[in-house]
């Protein structure tokens, strides 16, 4: 039967809170300005992917969003170009509804089925009306999941969907910010459609509702859970935290999102549950396997949330947004990147892939064809850099160059097993940087120019 | 391997050069036309007389209908050629080396540029279709690196540092301002230099050279022939220019305290011009102080300073318009203004005046030989000239 392999998070660093918003409370996740659902895509899919050799024959990559950077161009290509995933594999995007996370892991889980690996990467930016509940109620982040079969850490066995064909949430091209129905209206069509396709899944799975360690509840209505405890024999004890307060609802991501943080928590023999509430609704009943203990990743989606900074101001966070139009620096426009050389340089661009002199050993970044210190030509080995450790020579702040987060911090950084580069810093304080810092990569949209996302490398202090 | 160098064998025999600033009432067309005449005037001669042209220009025109459009230059060669900040020094070392060969008996080296009509802040430019992987820092972000840089390494505490960066841009403005060409002609007293709003690093905007419009020529013929237009030329002793692999950015040992594009340029200069001793044998210099920092580490590199003593030079007075090695007496790129392709020929401007004892308020005491030095790029990936003029 088949089932997760290994799963990553991914929340952003920046919080803002509600209290800004004049809109709830709490705070909510903001993907920083040079991040997109496809950025956050590649550090959830890296997370997943850290201990996995070569990939772990990933042949399959799905991306799901409603937040895809493009609305034709494969955004599951930049996926599979920016984790160095083999060229051979099948990529799909999904889309269309909030609940296209859970659907597509739902799909990945039936491919995972048929002898498949599948990578699935889930990732939402979500934004609202200023001073609506979409703006404050949601939030950024992402979540990707390794599918196959063999010794996962939690197998599937049950699931149940059903689509529903309501006005609920909608947005039609066109419209800038997606629009709800009356909440009261929404939870009654889909409480008793909950109620109805999460027995059905149960039944699949031959589980009890008392069986169940923990139950995941995620929907664009959180009205709908209200009348869905008892009828389902639930107790509130089994629900897990919906990271309401501290993320926000992240849409397509957030039923990932919230399965990673009951993975973090779960032992060996544990059902989980998983519902998503959305256009219809989809349950998916997972058994933890004695495998868990190996196969958590790196960070869990609680250290993402404890790392934070959390004082973005409203303005700034809707000038990211771009909904708030601003005053621009007396500098050029960045020029949108040409296609043939983003092409050529693709291993760079997106895999942040280096090369090792195979006469000197030195390394250079970029590739160089001519080494840079003994000269010898076109005599190369590939070098991965994107999980290479580095930290910051020198650094300055920038404040004549184009950024919407002036000023630019440019830093020189040199990595622990060779080589340097000249890059950018993000998520990070400009008045704590300083030589020696320890630094990661993460991949990040530089800018858009003439609708063109220019994504690339960037470092971070370690997170 | 070296250049073999044309020390003594070419000499400029005109110069002509016009303000630099704000232009708003002129385009490159004017500023070329204005320059030109100037050095036309100054050598003696007429248009017929000059044989070939280079014009330097980053990005005021392209080709060499940039120059012969606006001065109707009859069917003359007119090459146009550009190496970032260095470029019109690069007009002029080729132009040099033309007459050298024998090809030509007279030509010209211009260089211009406007940069006040893009109405953006600092410097543009426009690079060819890319993968969009660069840094995207601007210049002062990149020359700002070096301050801290040296700091460390030397030992200077920061508030030391910003004294010594303070004293150049002070120095360099007291020489503007005494000079009727400059774009900035007045003294900056040190607070207002201090405290100037902040751009990249240490660096403000008093650090920061002028942005501006202008253009200058020079009239360059062999040296045999160079009485024929002037009582007074002066003489070519070294032209080298050096590019470098653009290594620092690569390499983990760069520190970012010195350009070896400049140190290897200066030591091919010194070898063409036969200087053993720079700090005490070059009268004077225009360097290319595009940030105050920058002129710090030029010099050392140069050799007017030790390693790690510039700082104290500096404060010393050693490169004040009266000190013992005047560096940048017209202003430099600070005080003067630095509009790209003008710049190179605009340092060579100053030394045809000083040899010449034509430097008015400004004159230092004879002078015998003058060095400019002219860089393009960043730390860690530079282009450098260097050349040696005299009597």
């Amino acid at each position: 039967m088949s089932g997760i392999v290994r799963y990553g998070s991914y929340v952003p660093f920046n919080r803002i809170q509600r209290s800004a918003m004049g809109f709830g409370r709490g705070e909510r996740a903001a993907a920083s300005y040079d991040e997109d659902s496809a950025s956050m895509a590649v550090e959830a899919s890296r997370e997943a992917l850290r201990d996995l050799p070569d990939g772990a024959g990933v042949d399959t990559v799905v991306f799901a969003s409603t937040s895809a950077p493009y609305t034709e161009k494969l955004n599951a290509a930049t996926l599979q170009a920016a984790t160095n995933l083999p060229k051979s594999v099948t990529a799909l995007d999904f889309g269309g509804s909030s609940r296209a996370g859970l659907s597509a892991l739902l799909a990945g889980l039936d491919m995972a089925a048929s002898g498949r690996t599948v990578l699935v990467a889930t990732s939402d930016v979500v934004v609202g009306a200023p001073s609506g509940p979409r703006e404050s109620g949601g939030g950024d982040a992402a979540a990707a999941f390794v599918l196959g079969g063999g010794d996962p850490i939690a197998r599937l066995i049950g699931r149940a969907s059903c689509p529903e064909e309501v006005l609920d949430v909608w947005q039609s091209p066109g419209m800038p910010f997606a629009k709800q129905w009356e909440e009261r209206f929404g939870a009654s069509i889909f409480t008793p459609l909950l109620v109805d396709t999460f027995a059905r899944a149960l039944a699949d799975a031959g589980v009890e509702a008392s069986d169940l360690a923990k139950v995941v509840l995620d929907g664009t209505n959180a009205r709908v859970f209200r009348g869905f405890m008892r009828p389902s024999g639930l107790a509130p004890a089994q629900l897990t935290d919906g990271l309401a307060g501290t993320v926000g609802r992240s849409g397509a991501a957030h039923a990932g999102l919230t399965l990673a943080s009951a993975l973090d928590g779960a032992s060996a023999g544990d059902r989980i549950a998983v519902a998503c509430v959305a256009d219809g609704v989809d349950v998916a009943v997972f058994e933890v396997t004695e495998a868990i203990d190996e196969g958590r990743p790196k960070h869990s989606v609680a250290s993402w949330v404890e790392s934070k900074r959390d004082d973005l101001a409203y303005t700034t966070y809707l000038k990211w947004r771009d909904v708030l139009p601003f005053e621009p620096p007396r500098r050029p426009d960045p020029d949108r990147p040409a296609a043939p050389p983003m092409q050529r340089a693709e291993r760079w661009k997106f895999g942040f892939l280096g090369s090792r002199c195979n006469r000197c050993g030195n390394t250079n970044l970029p590739p160089q064809r001519v080494c840079v210190v003994c000269q010898t030509s076109d005599d190369s080995t590939v070098e991965p850099y994107a999980d290479s450790e580095c930290r910051i020579s020198t650094y300055t702040l920038d404040r004549l160059a184009y950024s919407l987060q002036p000023p630019v911090i440019g830093a020189v950084v040199d990595f622990d097993k060779g080589g340097r580069m000249l890059c950018q810093l993000t998520d990070v304080d400009p008045d704590k940087v300083a030589i020696g810092d320890e630094l990661e990569m993460t991949f990040r949209r530089l800018y858009t120019a003439g609708g063109v996302h220019n994504y690339f490398w960037k470092a971070r202090p370690r997170r | 391997m070296a250049s073999k160098g044309i020390c003594d064998r070419v000499a400029i025999v005109g110069m002509g050069c016009t303000k630099f600033g704000e232009h708003w009432d002129r385009s490159a067309s004017d500023l070329l036309v204005d320059a030109v005449q100037e050095a036309y005037g100054s050598a003696g001669i007429e248009p017929d007389n000059v044989d070939a042209y280079w014009l330097g220009t980053t990005g005021s025109g392209i080709s060499g209908l940039t120059l012969s459009e606006p001065l109707k230059i009859q069917y003359k060669p007119v090459t146009r050629l550009e190496n970032m900040c260095a470029t019109g020094s690069e007009a002029m070392r080729n132009a040099a080396y033309a007459v050298a060969s024998g090809a030509y008996d007279l030509v010209m080296a211009v260089g211009v540029e406007k940069l006040k009509d893009s109405g953006f802040s600092g410097l543009t430019g426009s690079a060819p279709p890319g993968d969009g992987t660069e840094s995207g820092m601007t210049a002062p972000a990149n020359f700002s690196l070096l301050a801290p840089a040296y700091a460390e390494k030397y030992g200077v505490d920061l508030e030391t540092m910003r004294d010594v960066l303070t004293k150049i841009a002070y120095k360099n403005h007291y020489n503007g301002a005494r000079n009727e060409k400059a774009q900035f002609q007045r003294e900056v007293p040190v607070e207002k230099i201090n405290s100037s709003p902040k751009i990249a690093g240490m660096l403000g905007i008093m650090d920061c050279s002028g942005v501006s419009d202008g253009a200058a020529a020079a009239v360059i013929c062999r040296a045999e022939d160079a009485h024929k237009y002037n009582d007074n030329p002066i003489f070519i002793k070294a032209l080298s220019f050096v590019a470098g692999p653009a290594e620092g950015a690569k390499r983990q040992d760069y520190d970012f305290t010195t350009f070896p594009e400049v140190v290897e340029s200066a030591r091919d200069a010194y070898e063409q011009a036969g200087i053993e001793d720079p700090r005490e044998q070059i009268s004077m210099a225009e360097v290319h102080d595009c940030f105050t920092p920058t002129e710090l580490v030029l010099m050392e590199d140069l050799g007017f300073s030790p390693r790690g003593q510039a700082w104290k030079d500096t404060m010393d007075g050693r490169f004040d318009l009266h000190g013992d090695q005047p560096v940048n007496p017209d202003g430099g790129l600070k005080s003067f203004g630095h509009p790209i392709g003008a710049s190179g020929l605009r340092m060579m401007y100053e030394m045809w005046l000083q040899l010449r004892g034509e430097a008015g308020e400004r004159q230092i005491a004879d002078p015998k030989v003058g060095l400019t030095h002219n860089l393009g790029g960043a730390p860690g990936r530079c282009v450098s000239f260097v050349s040696v003029v005299g009597l």
